[in-house]
C-alpha cells in the first residue's frame, strides 16, 4: 500500500495559539492552543478519491492547507510521493535521493514543485477568483508562475484544453469574461480549470460544492469523477455532506474535533458505520425515499471547544453510548474489517 | 480596463465632479499654453518708471502691475505651471512611497508592519510645516527640493489607507488560491492585491495634489520658494509685504483666488472619485451633509430609507 500511496499523513498535529493577553498573563493562565488537527494519520493511494467528512471546525480544511504547505504543521509528517512536506514548509531540507531529486531543490523550488503536482479547489467560488482578472488570465496564471509555456499559442492551447476539460465549452466564449459575469457553477469550473491546467497528480477539493445550488452539485462531482477517469488524478475531497461523499468517493474518513474516528471504504462506512458519531451522521443523512422511516440518532449538545478537548474519548460528552471508561482512555483504532478501522472503545 | 470605464461613467454623471474637472482644465490650459496666453514674459527685463509700480489695472495690464512693474496677469498664468508641477509630481511620489510602505506593512505584517507604521506615525505627528521649513533652509531653495520635501512628508496617509485595505484583501480566498498555485509574494502583491486598492490610491493621490499645491504656496509665501520661478505663493508673499499697505488688491487677490480655484477643483474631483471607489462614504452619517448639520445642532440624524436591494440576480 505504501508504495502506491501518493500521500501519507503520519500523526499530523496543527495547533493554533490563542492570543495570550496581559490579563491572561497576570492571572497566570497557561498559553492555550486550538487543537485544529490533533493526531491525524491516513494514506491516499494513487488514483483514489478519498472523502474527508466532518462538521465545520473538525479540522478537515486545515488538513488540506497543511498538505499544500499553506500552513506549517505543529508536528507530524506529510509525505507527498515520499517527500516530507512538513519539513519543506518549515524550511528544512531533507535530501533523500528520491527519483526526481525533489529533496535536493531549494525550499522555494520544492514548494513550487509541490504546487505543480498538488492543487486545491476552494470552497467558495465567489471568493476564490480575483474579480479584476479575466477568466483567461486566471487559468493562465499557474502556467506563468511555473514557466510552463514559452509562447502565446501554447498558452492558449493549454488554457483552452483546461477550460474545456472542466466543462466550459467553447472556451473562447468564456475566457474574455470577468468572474462576476459567470454563475457559481461556472466559477467553480474555472477554479477547477485553473488547478487542472498544471496537470496535477493530487487535487484537494475543499468542500467544492457546498456553496453551490443543489442542481449544480452533481455536475461538479461528476466532473471531478471524470477527471479521475481521464487523467488518473488523486482527489482528496473534504465535505460535511455524507450524501455527496457517498456519490463518488472510494474511501471515507470521518473526522471529529481534529481526529479521524472512522476510516474505510465508502460503501462499508455508509452501510455499516461502526463509530457512534458516524452512525449519527449516517442516520440523519437525507434519503430519496420519503416512505422509508429510519430511527434517527440526534446528537445532543455542541461540538466541544477545540481549546479544551475533553479527556478520554473526545466524543464521549455527546455519545449516547458513552460509558465510564470512555471518560478515562483515548480509544485506539480497531480494525473492523480489512481496511475499515474505527476509534471506539465499545468495538 | 472595464473597471476604469465604469468609474469614468459614474464620474461624469456627478455634476460636482464635472465642475471640478472643468475648473482644473482651465488651469491646465493656462499652464500648458502659458507663453502664448500671457501678454508679457515675466522673466523679461523691463525698464519701469515710478508710476508703473503697483499700477492699477488698465487696458494694457488687465490685472495691473506688481511691485516690480511687471504684469500681474502674466505672472499668474506662469504661476499655474509651478503649482501644477509641484502638485502632480509630489503627489505622484508620495503616492508611490505611501503605496509601497502600505503594501509591505499590510502584506507582511508583524515586525515589518510595526517598524514601518511606527515610522509613519512618527512622521504623522510631527507638524509638517516647521519640518519643511527646517529642511528647505538646510537644503536651500529650489523647485525639485520643494517637490522632494513635500513627497517625503505627505505619503503617510496613503500608507495607512493602503495598509488597512491590504489587511482585509490579503485574507480573501483568491489570495490563498494564488499561494496554492505557487505564486511568489511579489506576484501576489502586484497581481492580486494592488489592483484591488489601485482605485482608492488614485482617489487619494488626487486629493494629495491639492495639499501639495497648498504646501508649495505656503513655502513660497514664507519666502522659501524657488527664486528662479514665479509661483502663486511667492506672488502672495510679495503682495503681502508690499501691496497691502497701498491697497493694491489687484496684486493680492488673483494669486489667492488661483490657489483656492485649483485646490477646490482638485478636491471636487478627488471627493467624487473617492465616493465612487469607496461607496461606504456615501452612506456614512458623518459624510452626509444633511446629517452633519443635524448632528451639529444636536438633533438626531435623519435616517434615509435604505434603497431596497433588487430582488433576483
Amino acid at each position: 500500500m505504501s508504495n502506491q500511496a501518493i500521500l501519507q499523513i503520519k500523526t499530523l498535529y496543527k495547533h493554533f495559539p490563542v492570543a495570550h493577553t496581559v490579563k491572561d498573563r497576570l492571572a497566570r493562565r497557561p498559553h492555550q492552543v486550538v487543537h485544529a488537527v490533533d493526531g491525524v494519520s491516513f494514506d491516499v493511494a494513487r488514483g483514489e478519491i478519498l472523502a474527508l467528512v466532518g462538521e465545520s471546525g473538525s479540522g478537515k480544511t486545515t488538513v488540506g492547507m497543511n498538505i499544500l504547505g499553506l500552513q506549517v504543521p505543529t508536528r507530524g509528517q506529510i509525505l507527498f510521493d515520499g517527500h516530507n512536506i512538513a519539513d519543506w514548509a518549515k524550511g528544512r531540507l531533507r535530501p533523500d535521493g528520491s527519483p526526481e531529486d525533489l529533496g535536493k531543490l531549494s525550499r522555494r523550488r520544492q514548494i513550487m514543485a509541490l504546487h505543480r503536482r498538488a492543487q486545491m479547489v476552494f470552497q467558495d467560488p465567489y471568493e476564490s477568483l480575483n474579480p479584476r482578472q479575466r477568466i483567461f488570465d486566471i487559468v493562465a496564471e499557474p502556467l506563468e508562475i511555473h514557466g510552463l509555456v514559452s509562447n502565446r499559442e501554447e498558452k492558449q492551447a493549454r488554457v483552452r484544453a483546461a477550460l474545456e476539460d472542466s466543462g466550459l465549452v467553447p472556451a473562447d466564449h468564456f475566457w474574455n469574461r470577468y468572474p462576476d459575469e459567470l454563475s457559481g457553477g461556472q466559477r467553480q469550473r474555472v477554479v477547477i480549470a485553473g488547478a487542472l491546467v498544471l496537470e496535477p497528480e493530487l487535487l484537494i477539493a475543499d468542500e467544492p460544492v457546498s456553496m453551490l445550488d443543489v442542481s449544480i452539485r452533481a455536475e461538479i462531482l461528476t466532473l471531478l469523477q471524470n477527471l479521475r477517469l481521464a487523467h488518473g488524478i488523486t482527489i482528496l475531497y473534504t465535505t460535511h455532506d455524507l450524501a455527496t461523499a457517498g456519490y463518488f468517493t472510494d474511501r471515507m474518513a470521518v473526522m471529529y474535533l481534529g481526529r479521524i474516528v472512522e476510516i474505510g471504504p465508502t460503501i462499508e462506512v455508509l452501510k455499516a458505520p461502526c463509530h457512534p458519531y458516524t452512525q449519527a451522521l449516517v442516520s440523519v443523512a437525507p434519503v430519496p425515499n420519503p416512505r422509508k422511516r429510519r430511527k434517527r440518532m440526534i446528537l445532543q449538545g455542541e461540538v466541544p471547544n477545540p481549546i479544551q478537548v475533553p479527556p478520554g474519548c473526545r466524543f464521549h460528552p455527546r455519545c449516547p453510548l458513552a460509558e465510564e471508561r470512555c471518560k478515562q482512555s483515548d480509544p485506539p483504532f480497531v480494525e473492523v474489517t480489512q481496511n475499515h478501522k474505527a476509534a471506539c472503545l465499545l468495538l | 480596463m472595464d473597471q476604469f470605464k465604469k468609474i469614468w461613467q459614474t464620474f461624469i454623471s456627478k455634476p460636482m465632479a464635472v465642475v471640478g474637472a472643468l475648473m482644473l482644465l482651465v488651469v491646465l490650459i493656462m499652464a500648458l499654453f502659458a507663453p502664448w496666453l500671457a501678454p508679457y514674459d515675466p522673466q523679461e527685463h523691463i525698464d519701469v518708471s515710478i508710476s508703473d509700480i503697483l499700477a492699477p489695472p488698465d487696458a494694457e495690464h488687465l490685472l495691473g502691475r506688481d511691485d516690480a512693474g511687471k504684469d500681474v496677469l502674466s505672472s499668474l498664468i506662469f504661476g499655474a505651471r509651478v503649482s501644477l508641477i509641484v502638485g502632480f509630481v509630489s503627489s505622484f511620489f508620495s503616492m508611490f512611497i505611501g503605496t509601497t510602505v502600505g503594501l509591505a506593512a499590510g502584506y507582511y505584517g508583524g515586525r515589518v508592519s510595526n517598524v514601518l507604521m511606527r515610522f509613519t506615525d512618527f512622521l504623522m505627528v510631527i507638524p509638517d510645516l516647521p519640518l519643511m521649513l527646517v529642511i528647505i533652509s538646510v537644503w536651500g531653495r529650489g523647485l525639485w527640493k520643494i517637490i522632494l520635501v513635500i513627497s517625503i512628508l505627505y505619503w503617510t496617509y496613503t500608507a495607512r489607507l493602503v495598509r488597512s485595505q491590504v489587511l482585509s484583501i490579503k485574507e480573501r480566498q483568491f489570495v490563498l488560491r494564488a499561494r496554492a498555485l505557487g505564486a511568489s509574494n511579489f506576484r501576489i502583491i502586484i497581481r492580486h492585491i494592488l489592483p484591488q486598492v489601485l482605485p482608492l490610491i488614485i482617489a487619494q493621490a488626487v486629493l494629495d495634489i491639492s495639499s501639495s499645491i497648498i504646501a508649495e504656496s505656503t513655502l513660497s509665501f514664507l519666502g522659501l520658494g524657488d527664486p528662479m520661478l514665479v509661483s502663486w505663493g511667492m506672488m502672495l508673499n510679495f503682495a503681502f509685504e508690499r501691496a497691502v499697505s497701498r491697497m493694491a488688491w489687484w496684486f493680492l487677490l488673483p494669486p489667492g483666488f488661483a490657489i483656492v480655484w485649483v485646490s477646490l477643483a482638485i478636491i471636487l474631483i478627488g471627493n467624487a472619485l473617492e465616493e465612487i471607489v469607496n461607496p461606504r462614504l456615501k452612506t456614512h452619517h458623518l459624510f452626509n451633509p444633511r446629517n452633519m448639520v443635524s448632528l451639529l445642532m444636536g438633533k438626531p440624524p435623519l435616517v434615509e430609507p435604505e434603497p431596497t436591494p433588487e430582488v433576483g440576480t
